[in-house]
């Protein structure tokens, strides 16, 4: 029993060390100088232009993922081909490569000195230093999150309803609308919060190829680092706060996601406890 | 048994009969071409420009040898931590019941969503020498922020979930049975946890360093507030590519990130002959 509480305590300690005091440290920094200077800083224009600029690449970014990650698991979940398993490989490989490498593809295949960057330059498009290069990085780093999430549950759901449809001679569209997308609706929205949730709070890709102008090409978590280092800690730590606030309120959904819908989000282990 | 086996042809793909395969195919291939491998190759192709000789002079550079060495012995020491840290937590959250549990488990997934750049400038803030942490070790004279030690602190904190994440599982799956006949033959806990649980989670732990190591070294956001960025001493790679890419040195930062990428790819395959053995060992 003694065992066991220094266990938890000391589990919890390193918890509240490493987890909940950084959390706590950017709400009260933002809120030092009292809640009036705290929505100065927020109502500032420059920072409504970086809350538009990153609602606008997640709205951009996330719906090409969840695309990409329902045809991906059709493909994947529903046929067995030679390939499948370097294919997955594949799909996976942005999260092993770094988010500032990301932007340096970016750089190299648009910048100016990139491969393309001399006809770009020629028709007058900018992509990097500007928002398609931001576009792209974020998509880049964000690229397995819905794929990785619903392959594998739609693996382990089987075809066999799918079959049967077919043999009642449903076409492939009423097959999909009316039976593989309700079996995989939690998963798809498990897979959407977590690659919304990396795709506003993207740094270090998106860094690389912003022209990091405050008002202008400055994401939230830009303009933290642009506010930070500019000495403006308390306004840093404002925009932070909405940041923390996003994570929050996505560990909250995700949790009550795994609770209420555990069965159809995790089959592998409804399988195993079976 | 001398059945005659059925000569059969060799086909790519095992016959289905559900619609879609070949759109959903393409679809997928060529998105993947374009997002990621078109990208990677051009990569290699400017690498590959370099020349050998191109390649080595910006790698053999004294801060890049500097730096990846900062980078790799940050991240094995974070990682090392976890081994312990994330092991404890993990085991605490599977085994005992305790009130906040919930909440508790949850929390762990909090690197994952956090902003990379909030979590920096918090770890900044709270290990400076006027932080609530950084004052305390301030008084014993230590320097935690803008020293070494503070990019292992944000390695440390931002690669815990995968050491819980990877570890979790696998001690649910424990089977209490051999436990408890161990504890009826007189076995101390002690006894039982190092005879019998922890050489069936040691491949997981592993596994976890691994994803773990692999994540630290690679890391920008949270590491560049808190870390002093001076070269060969406090800086990390990825920030030396930054600064290469910021003097417009492309050459510098292809093959420094070509290098980075190949560190990782070892990575991934030590991961994947690690899982490998696993589950020949398991026999799955």
């Amino acid at each position: 029993m003694a065992a066991k509480n220094i266990l938890i305590a000391a589990a919890l300690a390193f918890m509240t060390l490493f987890l909940v005091l950084p959390l706590i440290v950017v709400f009260s920094e933002a809120l030092a100088a009292g809640v009036g200077t705290y929505f100065t800083a927020l109502v500032d224009p420059n920072v409504a232009a970086a809350i538009g600029l990153t609602l606008l690449i997640a709205a951009i970014a996330v719906p090409s993922n969840l695309i990409f990650g329902i045809f991906a698991s059709w493909c994947i979940a529903k046929f067995d081909f030679v390939g499948r398993n370097l294919l997955i490989t594949l799909i996976d490989l942005p999260f092993s490569i770094s988010p500032v490498i990301a932007g340096l593809l970016e750089v190299l295949l648009f910048g100016l000195n990139g491969l393309l960057g001399g006809w770009l330059s020629d028709h007058n498009i900018q992509i990097i230093f500007a928002l398609p290069g931001m576009v792209l990085a974020t998509i880049f780093v964000t690229f397995p999150f819905v794929a990785r999430e619903v392959i594998p549950l739609a693996q382990e759901q089987g075809n066999d309803e799918e079959e049967a449809a077919v043999t009642l001679g449903a076409n492939g569209l009423q097959i999909f609308f009316r039976i593989s997308l309700p079996k995989l609706r939690w998963g798809l929205l498990y897979g959407v919060l977590l690659c919304n949730a990396r795709a506003m709070g993207e740094f270090g890709a998106v860094s690389v190829v912003s022209g990091k102008i405050f008002g202008q090409t400055d994401t939230l978590s830009l303009a933290v680092e642009s506010l930070y280092t500019s000495y403006e800690i308390q306004a840093a730590f404002a925009v932070a706060s909405l940041l923390a606030l996003l994570a929050l309120v996505t560990l909250v959904l995700k949790a009550a996601l795994e609770w209420r819908h555990r069965d159809e989000l995790f089959a592998t282990r409804r399988k195993k406890a079976a | 048994m001398s059945a005659v086996l059925p000569l059969r042809r060799f086909a790519w793909r095992q016959p289905s009969i559900l619609p879609g395969f070949a759109p959903s195919l393409a679809i997928t291939l060529i998105w993947l071409f374009v997002v990621v491998l078109l990208p990677l190759g051009v990569m290699l192709w400017f690498t590959a420009g370099l020349g050998w000789s191109g390649f080595f002079d910006v790698i053999l550079r004294p801060r890049v040898l500097g730096d990846l060495f900062v980078s790799l012995w940050t991240a094995f020491a974070a990682s090392f931590v976890n081994i312990f840290a994330g092991l404890l937590v993990a085991w605490v959250l599977v085994r005992y019941r305790f009130p906040g549990r919930r909440i508790a488990d949850a929390l762990v997934d909090l690197p994952f969503a956090l902003p990379t750049a909030v979590a920096g400038i918090a770890l900044s803030t709270l290990y400076a020498p006027q932080g609530w942490i950084g004052a305390l070790f301030a008084r014993l004279g230590i320097r935690i922020a803008f020293t070494p030690a503070g990019i292992v602190v944000a390695m440390i904190f931002i690669s815990l979930p995968f050491i819980v994440r990877t570890v979790q599982p696998v001690i649910q799956d424990l089977e209490v049975e051999q436990e408890e006949a161990a504890s009826l033959m007189g076995a101390t806990p002690l006894q039982i946890f190092w005879r019998i649980s922890l050489p069936a989670i040691l491949p997981s732990l592993l596994t976890g360093f691994a994803l773990a190591f692999a994540r630290c070294l690679g890391e920008y956001g949270s590491i560049i507030f808190i870390a002093g960025n001076k070269p060969m001493v406090s800086e990390i790679v990825p920030l030396l590519i930054v600064a290469e890419l910021d003097q417009f040195d492309y050459q510098g930062a292809t093959a420094i990130g070509t290098l980075m990428l190949a560190v990782s790819f070892l990575l991934l395959l030590a991961i994947n002959l690690l899982q490998a053995w696993v589950r020949k060992r398991h026999g799955g």
